[in-house]
This record gives structure tokens, C-alpha cells and sequence, in this order.
């Protein structure tokens, strides 16, 4: 029983990361708290939803689609608002991202209704894996091999490409970034679609096997920052780990408490972490 | 040169807000100012840390959430009066905040601002288990004779509107006190740079723990005074992580760090919200939010200073003509 | 001999493995103003740290006014009477010049009228005067540098402690800087300065302490100082012979 919590957490653990990822990203890169993070995730749920009930497709046709979609919404985020309020003072930013998170929400629940929504048949749906005393759900299993996929290439591109190269540059200073002649606007602009990639690909996986309604990001954009805090401000590896440790804190504090208590035990963990390494476990 | 009558601009703002109520008689218009009060209110508080300390709290919730169950749970359990409550309330919240928040004050910028959050939540989620306050279910206040003992009222709204207004008006007060003295200076001195204000004697600890500290005691007494006003609480209602965005919102939209910046932003959103959502807000569809929402977006990306950042460009912009004058 | 002001007692701090101070002892008497010199990355800055508290040293002890302040927190002396500047300014940018040294007098005063008496002398002081409802963050590099030291001054310090407050000054202001030194010194202020200006520095310098690689290579009055082989192979080589020849 043990064996199977712990399983299913770091399997959960490996989505989270993935939607941290994508908010470690923007966080790190230009000091930004994206609020609308998780709702960037429900539209990408929504999408999944729509192509199967409208179109027949299956979750795993329509994840490409969804992943661009997020990409361009989240690009077009950054040229249509992010820009304006980047160099703002104090809290501005916040206000945007928050703002637009409402927006969002609210216009997803007039379009769609607050009704709960399933994608009940998928290449993956009721199929489980069964490995000696632990059974998994296909779909978990599935959301998280395209997790760990998706952190691998977002890794490689960053540590790898020219672009990624030039990303790191931008985060750790702007104006000598800009000196050298980067063109920082350009690099903002592709961190968010990435960010929005990162939770587009998220968003489809988790719709194999989570309800889709208009709150459904709300929860795990509140889960994702207390991942990207716990890992260290804009540190990939930190979210990778963060996020597995939160699945499990999650998993095992849900078994050990009630599943009443299961954030709570997440939201501590975060508290007592922070006490040793006030930066993160990654930070500087 | 003629000397002109002038009256600070806060008694101009108390006597304007504390006469509408009774030259427009509309219910919906009452309880919109009852609203406007208690968020302005809630501004004013999260302003002491937050705009003046620049230690980012996103947790308020949690001390609106202490000071409304605690007077709550006292009348409802013991028939303690919700005044006896109130003051319990404060006391409470203000313990708490010097306990779970001295561990955190080490931590800089996002992480205090996460922690806060994180410590709210948990707050939340005992009081969703806890069963002796009823837990999830919430609390229906029971309903008492009308008076000031009970601090209920059955006729008219008025009275609520005055007991929020008399708090209002104590933490404005507070917050105007604290900026106008040392403390303020300190506060604006830790913003700015830690190590600058531990350099000349500022023992950052501790007034950062004073300033949540009255912050959150302020916070505590609007609780109470809504869990009377709405008959009702329950965890989702005053703990949730949507009261403690509002008042970040509404600050941040007036005008961070500045006394008047919460009243200006509750004076836009909260008639805004109440509003929209009596018109609108009959479809169930969530359309004073969408409004509500564009609406944040659009200030942010035009006015990044918040509204009061208006006026200042034009101080400025005179203040400049009036320098460059003085030095040719 | 009288109980020195400031008693630095075997300060070592290391970083990791690198060692930026290594047994440091050395002692201010009241009244005095002695230099800390060194070339870059000597150390002396991370000494500065370790005796105001921003940094707790591995081991080692410092007293000020005969009470161990060793790790306390930097308030804590600010308190006692020791203050220090830093080398990279850190004006309170969103306040006003005067804003800026009021918040420094609130350490002796609750007053606000007090604390703007405080501040508008001081402001004389350090020709800052007409300046004073400029915000700080508009100010020069050499204004801000004279704002540091007056916010610091606004303490009312026993000892001032001054870490390259003439760095990318001109001459004259250079000048104004060695004047205001020497008037604080008649004021009965001991100082503590951390220079890389060897012109600046050695006329009105009581003594000179010298770190090299975060140890103390030399304790002396300035002329011995400049004639010490250690010295001058560790650090000022052939620049301040040069020109000390030619003045």
C-alpha cells in the first residue's frame, strides 16, 4: 500500500514539476509571478476536452495542438500586456497577471458553464499496469512519461541552443545581456510561449484523467508556485525536485492524515524547507 | 500673500464618506459603502507591511479569517458579546502573526511572500477540519435582539455602516501616524535596502514584526465586524486566498505604500464588483468578473504606478517647472 | 595606555575555502583616524563586515567601547556608536535628501522635529544643504557618497567607519572629503577609513593598517608605512613613489 502512494505521488510529482517548470521559467528570467499560470493550463485542458467532444480526437492527437495554442496565447501574453508592465514598480505586474488569471477564469465559466467535464475514452483510458504489488493507471503513467519528456527537452533546449544560451544570459543580467547584444525582448517573448508550452503539454496530459472545469488550474498554479519556491526562483532542477517532492508530500500526507490534509502537508514542507535554505533548495 | 483655509485632505475624504450614506437612502448603496470600508480598511492594514515595509504578504486572509471566527465562535458556543470577541480577536491574530511570521521575516522577497501564502492556506485547512467551529459546514450566527451590545442590526444598516466606519477611520489614523513618524522612516528604510537600515541602528526584526503585528490586529477587527454583518462565515469565505488577493489588488491599483492608495482602489472596485455583480451577476456567468478582470489588466499595462500615479506625474510635472525655476 | 575604542582581536573569515581574513588583530584609539589599505581583494571590506556584523567571522573577537559585539547584529553597534558606510552607496532612493539623514537620527530621538534639526545640521555640514528635498535616487555619485556619510554622521557616532567614500570622487571633491574628515576628527569622532586614494589618505591618516591576501601585513604612522619593503612590494609599488617623490 506504501509502495503504491509513493509511486502514485512521484508519478503526480513528475506533472507538477512540469507545470512549475514553465512558471520557474518566467519567474527567473524576468521577476514575474505569472497568476494566470494555472489558467493557461485549464484552456489547454479545455482544448483536449473540445477536440475530443467536438472532433473525436484523442487526448494524445490533440496534445501538439494544445501545446502550440498555450505556446501562442502565452507569446501573445507577453506582447500584449507583459511588456507594458515589465518595468513597472513594486507589485504592478502582479496586478496584470492577476488580472488577466480573472479575466480568463471568469470568461472560460461564461463560455463553458462551471460544470465538471470529463475526457472518458483515450488511448490510455481504464487501462492499468501492474507492477508486483503496485497498480497504475495508464493515464498517470502516461502524463508522466510526457512530463519527464517535456522537462527533458525544455532542459536540453535551454542548456543547449543558442536561444536557451541567450536565456540564461537575459536572467542573470539584462542590461549586459542587452550589451551584448541579445535581443532581450525577443528572448522575453519566447520564455513565456515556452512557459505556455510547458503547461500546454501539462494541461493534456492531466485531462486524460482530471475533471476539466473553469477552476481547474487554480489549484495546481497554487501547487506550482510553492514548487518553484521550494526549488529556488527560475532553477529548472529545483522545480524538477521540488515538484517530485510536492507529489509525494502530497501522496504520502494524503494517506497519512486524510486526504483533508494532504495541501496542508505540502504547504509545511515548504515552511520547515525554507527554515534550512531560505533560498530554496537550489537557490543562491 | 492671502492665506487660504485649508483642511487636510483626510478630513475632506472622512466627511465625504462618512455623509453619502445618508443623502443617497438605497440598501445596495449602503452595503456597497459597508463593503468600501472594510476592504479600504483592509488596504490600509495590508499597506503597513506590505507598502511601507515592502514585505509582500499574499496570507491577510488569515487574520480577517482569526478575528471573524473568533468572535463568532465566542458567541456562538458562549453567547460572549461579538465587542468582547472582537478585542479577543485582535489579540489573537496579533499573536499569531508574531509567531508564524518572525521565522519567515529571514526570508527575502518571493519566498516571504509564498510562505505567507502557504501559511494562510494551512490556517484554511485546519479551520475546514476543526470541528468545534463547525468545520467546513460554517457558521450561521445565531440571531439576537438589535443593539451595539449585539452588534447586530435588523432595520437598517446604518449602525453596521458606522462601527465600520469608526475602524476604518482607526486604521487610516494608524497607518497615516506611522508614516508621518520614526516608525515610518524605518518601515521606508527596510524597504529600500536591508543592510542600509540595519547600518544606522534599525533592528529590522523588530519592526518588521511590529508592522505585521498592527497590521494584522487592524486586519482581525474588520473580521469580526463582516462575520456580524453577514450572519455567516465559513473557511472558503474569510480565509480563502481570493480575500487576501483583493486587498492586494485594491492597494496595488490605487497606489502602493501610499495612505490613499486603498481608499482610491476599494472606491473603484469594490462599487465596481458590487455593482456589476447585482446587474450582471443574476446570469451566474461570471460577467463582473470578466469586466472586473480586463478592467485590472488595462490599469496595470496604462497606469503602472496605480491610479495615485496620476496625480503624482502631475505634482511632478510642476514641482519640476518650479525646481528648474528656482535654479536658473 | 588607554582601552582602545575599537579592539579587533584574530578575526578569520572564510568563504568556502577561500581565506579573505586570516588572524586579523588590530586596535583604534579614540580620537584617532586610522586607514585600512590594501590592494583589491585583500579583504578589507569582508573585515568591514565582520566588525559591524554583517558577516558572523569563523573565529576571533571584536570589542568596541570595551563590549563584545562579536556577531551581534549590525543595529546592535549602530546602537553602541559605531557606524559604517558603505562602498557601494545605498541611498534610500524613494526619500528625500533629508528624508534620508532624518532616518538616520531617529537613532538618538523618537522626535520628528528632533530628528529634522538633526538632519538639517548635518546637512550643513556636508554642503548637502541646498539639496535637501531632492530625491536621494536623483542625486550625483559624489552627492550620494556625501549623503551616505551624512546618514551615517546622523547616528551620532562615536566611530564612523567609511568604506571608499572618496572612490570616483574629482580632485576638489576630494579635497572637500579630506576637510570633512579632519573637521569630524576636531569634533571628537574616531574613524575608521577602508581608501585606495594614497594621496587622500596618508596626510590625514593617524595610522595605517595594511592587508595583503587577508593578513595584516603593517601597523604604523603613515611615513613608516610608506617605507615598509612588505608594503610596498605587496601593494604600492612604484605609483605612490612616484608621485610622492614628485610632491
Amino acid at each position: 500500500m506504501l509502495l503504491q502512494v509513493i509511486a502514485s505521488g512521484v508519478l503526480m510529482g513528475f506533472v507538477y514539476a512540469l507545470v512549475a517548470i514553465g512558471l520557474t521559467l518566467i519567474w527567473g528570467v524576468m521577476d514575474i509571478i505569472n497568476f494566470a499560470h494555472g489558467e493557461f493550463l485549464m484552456i489547454s485542458m479545455y482544448t483536449v476536452f473540445w477536440m475530443y467532444t467536438l472532433l473525436k480526437f484523442d487526448p494524445f492527437v490533440s496534445l501538439p495542438v494544445a501545446a502550440l495554442l498555450i505556446f501562442v496565447i502565452s507569446y501573445l501574453t507577453y506582447k500584449i500586456i507583459i511588456k507594458r508592465v515589465i518595468d513597472a514598480p513594486g507589485l504592478t505586474a502582479l496586478l496584470a497577471t492577476f488580472g488577466l488569471s480573472l479575466f480568463i477564469r471568469n470568461l472560460a465559466q461564461f463560455l463553458w458553464s462551471p460544470d465538471y467535464r470529463f475526457v472518458t475514452t483515450s488511448l490510455v483510458a481504464d487501462k492499468k499496469i501492474t507492477m508486483g504489488p503496485v497498480i497504475i493507471g495508464l493515464p498517470q503513467m502516461a502524463a508522466a512519461m510526457g512530463s519527464i519528456i517535456m522537462t527533458v527537452l525544455v532542459f536540453y533546449f535551454i542548456q543547449k541552443t543558442k536561444t536557451g544560451r541567450a536565456i540564461q544570459a537575459t536572467a542573470l543580467d539584462r542590461d549586459t545581456a542587452k550589451l551584448m547584444g541579445i535581443d532581450t525582448e525577443k528572448v522575453y517573448a519566447i520564455t513565456f510561449g515556452i512557459s505556455g508550452a510547458c503547461v500546454g503539454v501539462a494541461g493534456a496530459l492531466m485531462a486524460t484523467f482530471f475533471p476539466v472545469y473553469p477552476e481547474s488550474g487554480a489549484l495546481y498554479s497554487l501547487l506550482a508556485f510553492v514548487i518553484v519556491a521550494l526549488g529556488g526562483f527560475g532553477n529548472i532542477k529545483g522545480a524538477l525536485y521540488g515538484g517530485i517532492i510536492i507529489g509525494l508530500a502530497e501522496a504520502l500526507g494524503g494517506f497519512a492524515f486524510g486526504t483533508q490534509f494532504k495541501y496542508a502537508v505540502v504547504f509545511l514542507i515548504y515552511l520547515l524547507v525554507i527554515q534550512v535554505r531560505p533560498k530554496g533548495l537550489f537557490g543562491w | 500673500m492671502m492665506k487660504k483655509m485649508k483642511f487636510h485632505p483626510l478630513l475632506v475624504i472622512f466627511f465625504v464618506i462618512l455623509i453619502l450614506p445618508f443623502i443617497n437612502d438605497n440598501i445596495n448603496f449602503h452595503h456597497i459603502m459597508i463593503m468600501f470600508l472594510i476592504y479600504a480598511g483592509l488596504g490600509e492594514a495590508w499597506n503597513i507591511i506590505t507598502g511601507f515595509a515592502g514585505q509582500t504578504s499574499f496570507g491577510h486572509a488569515a487574520f480577517f479569517g482569526i478575528g471573524a471566527y473568533t468572535s463568532t465562535v465566542l458567541f456562538y458556543r458562549m453567547h460572549i458579546s461579538p465587542w468582547a470577541g472582537m478585542i479577543l480577536g485582535i489579540l489573537l491574530a496579533t499573536l499569531v502573526a508574531a509567531v508564524v511570521s518572525y521565522p519567515c521575516f529571514k526570508l527575502k522577497g518571493h519566498y516571504f511572500a509564498i510562505a505567507t501564502l502557504a501559511i494562510a492556506e494551512i490556517i484554511k485547512q485546519i479551520f475546514i477540519s476543526w470541528e468545534y467551529v463547525e468545520g467546513a459546514t460554517g457558521i450561521s450566527i445565531p440571531v439576537m435582539d438589535e443593539g451595539i451590545l449585539n452588534m447586530q442590526f435588523h432595520t437598517s444598516k446604518i449602525p453596521y455602516f458606522l462601527i465600520a466606519f469608526a475602524i476604518f477611520s482607526i486604521a487610516v489614523l494608524t497607518a497615516h501616524y506611522i508614516e508621518q513618524n520614526k516608525m515610518g522612516f524605518y518601515l521606508k528604510a527596510i524597504r529600500e535596502g536591508g543592510d542600509a537600515a540595519e547600518a544606522i541602528g534599525i533592528d529590522t526584526v523588530k519592526y518588521k514584526l511590529f508592522a505585521m503585528m498592527i497590521s494584522a490586529a487592524l486586519s482581525a477587527a474588520f473580521g469580526t465586524l463582516y462575520a456580524q454583518y453577514i450572519l455567516y462565515i465559513d473557511p472558503f469565505m474569510v480565509f480563502t486566498m481570493d480575500v487576501s488577493m483583493k486587498i492586494v489588488l485594491l492597494t496595488v491599483l490605487g497606489g502602493l505604500g501610499s495612505i490613499y492608495g486603498p481608499i482610491i482602489g476599494a472606491a473603484i472596485l469594490i462599487p465596481l464588483s458590487e455593482y456589476t455583480r447585482i446587474f450582471l451577476g443574476g446570469t451566474g456567468k461570471g460577467v463582473d468578473l470578466i469586466i472586473f478582470g480586463a478592467l485590472i489588466v488595462a490599469v496595470a499595462c496604462f497606469e503602472p504606478e496605480g491610479i495615485l500615479g496620476i496625480f503624482k506625474k502631475g505634482q511632478r510635472k510642476k514641482r519640476g517647472v518650479d525646481y528648474a525655476r528656482a535654479t536658473t | 595606555m588607554p582601552e582602545p575604542l575599537l579592539d579587533v582581536r584574530g578575526i578569520t573569515m572564510k568563504f568556502g575555502s577561500l581565506v579573505a581574513n586570516e588572524d586579523v588583530t588590530f586596535a583604534v584609539n579614540e580620537g584617532e583616524i586610522v586607514s585600512l589599505i590594501g590592494p583589491n581583494g585583500a579583504g578589507k571590506t569582508t573585515l568591514f563586515n565582520c566588525i559591524t556584523g554583517f558577516y558572523k567571522p569563523h573565529s576571533g573577537r571584536v570589542f568596541f567601547n570595551g563590549i563584545d559585539i562579536t556577531a551581534k547584529p549590525p543595529h546592535y553597534s549602530a546602537r553602541l556608536g559605531l557606524t559604517r558606510t558603505f562602498q557601494i552607496v545605498k541611498p534610500l532612493k524613494e526619500m528625500t535628501v533629508k528624508e534620508n539623514v532624518m532616518t538616520g537620527a531617529f537613532l538618538r530621538t523618537s522626535g520628528k522635529k528632533q530628528a529634522e534639526l538633526t538632519a538639517m545640521e548635518i546637512l550643513e555640514l556636508t554642503h548637502l544643504a541646498e539639496k535637501s528635498d531632492v530625491p536621494a535616487a536623483s542625486l550625483t555619485i559624489a552627492d550620494k557618497k556625501r549623503l551616505e556619510i551624512a546618514r551615517a554622521l546622523a547616528t551620532r557616532p562615536k566611530m564612523l567607519m567609511l568604506d571608499e567614500a572618496m572612490a570616483g570622487l574629482n580632485q576638489t571633491e576630494i579635497k572637500d572629503a579630506m576637510e570633512l574628515c579632519l573637521g569630524l576628527k576636531r569634533k571628537g569622532i574616531t574613524l575608521l577609513v577602508v581608501e585606495h586614494i594614497m594621496e587622500a589618505i596618508m596626510p590625514i591618516s593617524d595610522r595605517v593598517v595594511v592587508l595583503n591576501a587577508g593578513k595584516k601585513i603593517a601597523d604604523d604612522v603613515p611615513e613608516n608605512v610608506t617605507s615598509n619593503e612588505e608594503v610596498i612590494k605587496a601593494y604600492l609599488g612604484e605609483r605612490y613613489n612616484a608621485k610622492s617623490k614628485k610632491s
